[in-house]
């Protein structure tokens, strides 16, 4: 690591304050993936501004009917709310799809959705990566690229956004909020949180520097029955290969996104008219203009064959 | 130079320098180098450190006083801002049950509970542990009065050759209590039940503590053992 200077924020205007005079600056929570990144001065920090002390840890009800997730809850406590448990199953099955124990312990929401890529050209300071240093090329590209996205990728970048959380969060419409230094408040949709890579991959989600996001929104309950459905190499404590976040009506109808495929929760609503028809057809529409690699070509079937899956436990149930 | 004394804690012979061998080795490690220039450290007022005006522009570690309360006692320590909880709990306060296998909290040898949690110490700083209660293996039970689930590992022989076993035996004893508390796993099928307490469960919950030596059933089979024990802590 870099040495780095340290401080805890009494407010979030302070915190973002504090981040926006410095802009080597980095908010940390739970830690887990900045300090892995920081060990391998892929994240150099000189300064660090502990926002744990905020009290953005509680899940409350809206006058919407949903709940408003504060940015410091953790995954742990997340997954075990009992409102989330009855009301919005899919995004406790997420994120206890990901990570081990001990981490969803200390990741938090807003941390999670702050994740970067696994990507091992990333993670190689050896190798070109035009995410971690702008410019110096794609290492994945023409590499090994089984894990990597097969749809809305770039010629600079084909990297996939990691998380189980944020897609079920894609699929429940979430809104995230944020806290800018001179106080002003948005609500940014969970649709245009994270970007794709484009020409600029090192810029991966609408944040404006030292924006700080206080809470995740979830709107009121869809119903339905509620499946997130991960495809890995191991059974336990490993990244997507192909995920579907779905909720499905009685009647057939329903909303997908899909995770492990895109540099974003890979989600399109044109689609969702298709679920009617089956898996085949939705994924038809999904995966329209997918640019897969050699290596990775199987994501098109899989996610098509996991959303089957789903549909047919739907039926089933 | 650091007092040979507090350098040498495990009463080894030291060299002319102050030195003893174990504290020699550790300076050849990737934490050495805060150690070694700890004397030339810039320092950051106790207890609201302050950003400075400028960004550091040299590799000269930045210093913070902390308290850590760990096992019950509360240690005082100047650390390196950079400095993980494990590090600071092996390096020094010499609690060397904990163990750093991969330092990047995907093998688990280094899981302490943190306010009861478990956690992986090497993905935490020090510096952001204050006021909080902090379980080692050493905190959970002494070779003459074993932790129950400490005892379950040697009777089942939870290990093989025991690098894995301290961060296993917090995990285990943690993932017992989220069990209890009816956190969900992976594979809980009914979210509106309390969790079980079966094989199925323990392995996916202990699916962070990772054992080259391949000891997983006979651990899976000792957190079987002390669930049924009493007196858990």
């Amino acid at each position: 690591m870099k040495p780095f200077t340290y401080e805890r924020a009494k407010s979030p205007a302070e915190a973002a304050a504090a981040a926006t005079r410095q802009p080597t600056a980095k908010f940390i929570a739970g830690g887990t993936n900045l300090l892995d990144l920081m060990k391998l001065q892929i994240e150099t920090p000189t300064h660090l501004i502990d926002v744990n002390g905020l009290g953005f840890d509680k899940i409350e009800t809206t006058p919407e009917g949903g709940l408003r997730i504060g940015a410091l809850v953790r995954n742990t406590a997340l997954a075990a709310d009992a409102r989330v448990r009855r009301d919005y199953a899919v995004l406790t099955r997420a994120i206890v799809a990901g990570a081990s124990g001990q981490l969803r312990n200390k990741a938090t929401t807003a941390g999670n959705l702050l994740q970067r890529t696994r990507c091992p050209y990333f993670y190689d300071t050896a190798q070109p990566c035009n995410k971690r240093q702008p410019g110096s090329g794609c290492g994945a590209i023409g590499g090994y690229s089984r894990q990597l996205a097969v749809i809305g990728v770039s010629d600079a970048c084909i990297a996939t956004y990691p998380g189980d959380m944020a897609v079920a969060m894609r699929v429940l419409d979430a809104t995230v909020e944020t806290v800018k230094a001179d106080g002003t408040k948005r609500s940014i949709p969970i649709a245009d949180f994270h970007r794709l890579p484009g020409t600029t991959p090192h810029v991966e989600t609408v944040l404006a520097p030292g924006e700080l996001i206080t809470a995740v929104v979830l709107p009121k309950p869809l119903g339905g029955k509620h499946y997130y459905r991960k495809v890995r190499d191991r059974a336990s404590y490993a990244f997507a290969l192909v995920s579907v976040a779905a909720v499905i009506q009685p009647d057939g109808t329903g909303h997908v996104a899909v995770g492990g495929i895109a540099h974003k929760p890979w989600r399109v609503e044109a689609a969702e008219k298709e679920l009617p028809k089956g898996a085949k057809a939705v994924a038809a529409k999904l995966l329209a203009g997918a640019k897969p690699t050699e290596d990775n070509a199987f994501k098109l079937k899989l996610v098509e064959r996991t959303l089957g899956a789903v549909l047919a436990a739907a039926k089933k149930a | 130079m650091e007092d040979p004394s507090s350098a040498n804690p495990l009463g080894e012979p030291a060299d002319e320098s102050g030195l003893s061998r174990r504290k020699f080795l550790v300076l050849g490690t990737a934490t050495a180098a805060a150690v070694a220039s700890s004397f030339a450290a810039r320092r950051l007022p106790a207890e609201t450190p302050v950003a400075p005006l400028a960004a550091p522009t040299t590799e000269t570690p930045w210093m913070a006083k902390l308290s850590l309360r760990v096992n019950g006692a509360t240690h005082a320590l100047e650390l390196d801002t950079r400095t993980t909880l494990l590090d600071a709990l092996r390096e020094h306060l010499r609690l060397t049950g904990s163990k750093k296998g991969c330092d990047h909290g995907q093998c688990g040898a280094c899981t302490v509970m943190v306010n009861g949690e478990r956690i992986n110490s090497c993905l935490t700083l020090a510096l952001m542990h204050q006021g909080d209660e902090i379980t080692t293996i050493e905190g959970l039970g002494t070779p003459q009065k074993m932790h129950p689930m400490q005892a379950a590992f040697v009777k089942c022989d939870g290990f093989q050759c025991g690098y894995c076993t301290p961060g296993q035996i917090c995990s285990a004893v943690a993932t017992l209590r989220e069990i209890k508390a009816g956190i969900p796993s992976h594979v809980t099928e009914d979210l509106s039940a309390p969790a079980k307490l079966t094989t199925l469960e323990l392995r996916e919950r202990m699916s962070g503590n990772i054992c080259r030596c391949g000891a997983y059933s006979n651990i899976v089979e000792a957190i079987t053992e002390a669930a049924g024990a009493k007196d858990q802590a």
